[in-house]
């Protein structure tokens, strides 16, 4: 086996993640800056995506064990889905099922062909989830985790003045449409300015994985 | 430093459980994503323990973001769809990713009615 992939990925991003440690600003999201470096880095040496991914696939398969860690902070966040559990669950399925309609529909009016609708419609859940929603429903499951991650750095650079342009006050709803909108990234912002809201956020963010998962592969079978 | 088989261990055993239940009864749920509702529900009622699954679950979590590159990087094999299809691509990625974010802030503040 090629031990290029595993190498590349891994040296690449702890430059990046240096670089975003002196400066956290959201255009240095190390994650976009990585994978943008080593397309180029293939493009230029003419080495192929599949001798990268050789090796690089160990680290993707690490996601699966990832997802399933995710149980361990909604364990420990269960007080607080007690305590907001109307506002949690009314608003995850509010914001969960506009986030793929939305999505879908105007990808659909744009002219977007079929794979591209299935690659976006769950671009607001968190990227590990993603890619196995992505691969269940026959999207394409690189494109899907490039626009989840694009999504996420949307509302990492943005998300919080919009909230502010829209006068949106309330400490739960800010967090709540956040994590369902922009994922991990947006947690990471908002939590910096509040941390009830970063709390629902990331519990948000979790839940709504489950959610968009479960209704997903049904709504796309009315929606076609 | 304390062996980390264990929790290892019952996260891999609930993701193998997860992708065996997904393919036995065909879901459309990914694997994981069952694994992962499994441990809630095995944390909640005391089959597994906090502290034996904790510092081993924070290790993925932590570490995730290095795992969307090489699924990231595979973008480039589909250059030439993004370019022929960058319209609604990203014109659905700013439109929904506004829609969303305002629309389910204004819901949830109406739900609460002004609490703060």
């Amino acid at each position: 086996m090629n031990s290029l992939g595993i190498f590349l990925t891994i040296a690449v991003f702890y430059l990046f993640s240096k670089i975003y440690e002196k400066k956290r600003a959201f255009y240095l999201n190390p994650v976009m800056l990585s994978i943008i470096a080593i397309a180029f880095i293939l493009h230029l040496t003419g080495i192929s995506y599949e001798t990268y991914m050789e090796s690089a696939k160990i680290i993707s398969y690490l996601l699966s064990p990832a997802v399933v860690s995710l149980a361990v902070p909604l364990y420990k966040q269960r007080g607080i889905i007690k305590e907001y559990s109307k506002e949690i669950f009314a608003g995850i399925v509010f914001g969960g099922t506009l986030a793929i309609l939305s999505a879908f529909y105007v990808a659909k009016i744009f002219g977007g062909s079929e794979s591209v609708l299935l690659s976006i419609a769950p671009k607001s859940i968190t990227t590990a989830i993603a890619i196995g929603v992505s691969e269940k429903i026959g999207g394409i499951p690189p494109l899907t985790a490039v626009l989840v991650i694009l999504t996420g750095i949307l509302g990492n650079a943005i998300g919080v003045e919009m909230l502010d342009a829209f006068k949106i006050k309330d400490r739960v709803a800010r967090g709540l449409a956040m994590g369902v909108t922009s994922h991990g990234l947006g947690t990471a912002r908002i939590i910096l300015d509040d941390e009830l809201s970063g709390a629902v956020s990331g519990l948000a963010m979790a839940l709504n994985g489950v959610f968009t998962s479960l209704i997903l592969p049904y709504l796309l079978k009315l929606l076609q | 430093m304390m062996l980390m088989y264990k929790g290892l261990g019952i996260i891999f055993g609930f993701l193998f459980i997860g992708e065996l239940l997904s393919e036995a009864f065909n879901l459309p749920i990914p694997g994981n994503v069952i694994g992962m509702i499994l441990l809630t529900f095995a944390l909640l009622f005391n089959v597994v323990e906090l502290k034996d699954v904790e510092k081993e679950a924070e290790f993925f979590i932590k570490n995730m973001s290095v795992m969307f590159i090489p699924p990231g990087v595979g973008v480039i094999t589909y250059w030439g769809l993004i370019k022929s299809q960058a319209v609604p691509i990203f014109g659905a990625l700013v439109i929904s990713f506004a829609l969303t974010l305002i629309l389910t802030a204004k819901f949830v503040e109406l739900l609460r009615g002004g609490e703060k």
